[in-house]
């Protein structure tokens, strides 16, 4: 499946921040969107900002357009702001965007364990995202990084816990 | 100090002042005399020292007198020094403060300060002899020959003393070319010493300024171009000038504004209203102030300020606002427009079409596209789109 591009990605004043208020809002959730969306398509992996300049999400080659570098931080606070993305290091030159927030893949997740009556159980996180068990899942292939944090969330609310097994970890969900 | 006579202070004909400095103090070689504080003048023939406190009071030495001087530093808690050093008094001197002085040099003590520019001009007197060439009405001494009278244009003496001649006369023209400087330079050192005692006065809240103090200081200000500084000249209270120049504008650019659309920047106003002027050009300040009372004054114009600061006249009647949708018009009709092109289009300065677009974006109509290729507007579609 080729990835659609929305319409803003051809129009040149999107790589440009803008001035107006009310512009730049609807500017930055069309960038978050895209974002999201082409993260999703090309399972984007943890990257630095500097790297993600000349990806083809902010460099549009055909317009000649690029995203400037502050802008880019723009987007990516904005990312933040609503819990998709995830800086990696203090000095935020690292980053994580995560297409699903991982409140949204534990409750996936959660979704799949109670429907087939696997509370209680112990899984190992190969198991969860590699196992035969969850290859229609969506979360199924997720990487470890996001899958933690997911589990993570279901843990703060008291639906699950981590625990070290012998060759890893694993998760217990309740 | 015996070298020095009574005076009245007054000038003698064919005698300038050259500078004079407040706050200086005499004394006879190394020891004080009652000479505490006064005006030190230079003159072209004399020194002339007149008590602060007691105008009456007035010495004098002729510059004559003068072997040489010498410059003495400040230093902890003392002042500079100008050390003056002269030939005995002659027999026929007139009778001054002193009969005898065991010292043959006095110091002046500059209080006050100024005694870089004193030490300069005296020195300038004393190399320039001015007294030998300008003889007064009081009997001077001379200590050399001086050729008063007429000079015999006989020989290549002659000749050579014409020239001298000469070089004297534009020197003395330069010099008085360069007195009305100096006569400034004293005038803004009055200032300055009045405006330091009106602020000690105030800091220590010491009594009143005096009026006479005010209006010293009002007439400076004046003479320097500031009217009335107590005003604060913001648009309920320009002065009546303004008032009237701001009718008279609206007189003026009545016509000019319609054949231009409607608006025009403050720069083009400026040239076209001097320019109309020829005589008693209008400054830059004064348009401005003048501008600011149209609104006020419910006149057909008025002064309009961008954001960028961009100040402009419009009519009345012109609607920037209405101007700005029939832009959104243009800009759609062409696909994206940058100020250059948009200026050419619709036949503006690139200054105002830059400033109309710019509305435009702020009111969300047009957005733009910033490039290695330029500014570019375009129709905003963020908004409208989707």
């Amino acid at each position: 499946m080729s990835f659609v591009w929305p319409w803003q990605y051809s129009f040149p004043p999107f790589f440009t921040l803008q001035p107006n208020g009310e512009t730049r809002q609807k500017q930055l959730s069309a960038w978050c969107a895209l974002a999201l969306a082409y993260s999703q398509q090309h399972r984007l992996p943890a990257m630095t900002v500097r790297e993600a300049q000349d990806i083809p999400l902010f460099a549009n080659h055909r317009l000649q357009r690029k995203l400037p570098l502050e802008s880019i931080q723009v987007v990516l606070e904005e990312l933040r702001k609503n819990g998709n993305l995830e800086w990696l290091d203090k000095n935020k030159t690292s980053f994580l965007i995560m297409w699903k927030r991982p409140e949204e893949w534990g409750k996936l997740i959660y979704q799949w364990v109670s429907k087939n009556g696997l509370t209680n159980s112990v899984f190992t996180l190969y198991e969860l995202v590699s196992g035969d068990d969850t290859e229609n899942e969506e979360f199924h292939g997720l990487d470890e990084a996001t899958l933690l944090r997911a589990l993570q969330a279901l843990q703060q609310e008291h639906k699950a816990e981590i625990i070290t097994l012998d060759d890893g970890r694993g998760v217990k969900f309740f | 100090m015996d070298r020095f006579s009574w005076t009245t202070g007054l000038l003698e004909l064919g005698e300038t002042l050259v500078v004079q400095q407040r706050g200086v103090r005499l004394s006879d070689g190394e020891e004080k005399v009652k000479f505490d504080s006064g005006v030190l003048l230079l003159s072209t023939h004399r020194l002339i020292w007149r008590d602060q406190k007691n105008h009456e009071c007035c010495i004098a030495v002729p510059l004559s007198q003068i072997v040489f001087i010498e410059e003495q530093a400040a230093g902890i808690g003392k002042s500079a020094k100008i050390v003056v050093h002269l030939h005995p008094a002659s027999s026929n001197k007139e009778p001054g403060p002193f009969q005898s002085s065991k010292y043959s040099y006095i110091k002046l003590s500059f209080k006050e300060h100024g005694q870089i520019e004193f030490y300069r001009r005296l020195s300038e007197e004393i190399t320039q002899r001015r007294w030998e060439s300008m003889p007064t009405g009081q009997a001077m001494q001379v200590n050399k020959d001086s050729q008063a009278g007429r000079i015999r244009a006989v020989g290549i003496v002659g000749i050579e003393r014409k020239l001298e001649e000469k070089r004297k006369e534009t020197d003395k023209n330069i010099s008085e070319a360069f007195e009305d400087l100096s006569k400034l330079m004293e005038k803004a050192k009055e200032m300055v010493e009045l405006s330091k005692s009106i602020a000690n006065k105030i800091k220590e809240k010491q009594g009143d300024i005096t009026e006479d103090e005010t209006i010293r200081f009002k007439s400076y200000l004046l003479s320097m171009g500031i009217a009335n500084p107590v005003t604060r000249e913001t648009y309920g209270s320009g002065t009546e000038y303004h008032m009237q120049l701001a009718k008279q504008l609206a007189g003026i650019l009545q016509t000019p504004l319609e054949e231009q659309g409607g608006i025009m920047s403050l720069t083009e106003v400026y040239c076209l209203v001097n320019r109309a002027r020829g005589l008693e050009l209008l400054s830059p300040e004064d348009l401005v102030n003048a501008c600011k009372m149209l609104e006020p004054l419910k006149l057909p114009l008025r002064l309009r300020i961008f954001d960028s600061g961009v100040m402009v006249i419009e009519l009345q009647s012109h609607n920037e606002e209405e101007m700005v949708a029939a832009a959104l018009e243009t800009v759609s009709e062409k696909g994206s427009l940058t100020a250059d092109e948009f200026a050419k289009l619709v036949g503006m300065s690139v200054l105002l079409a830059k400033e109309r677009l710019l509305l435009a974006e702020k009111m969300g109509h047009l957005c733009r596209d910033d490039s290695v290729e330029g500014l570019r507007f375009y129709p905003n579609l963020f908004l409208t789109q989707s």
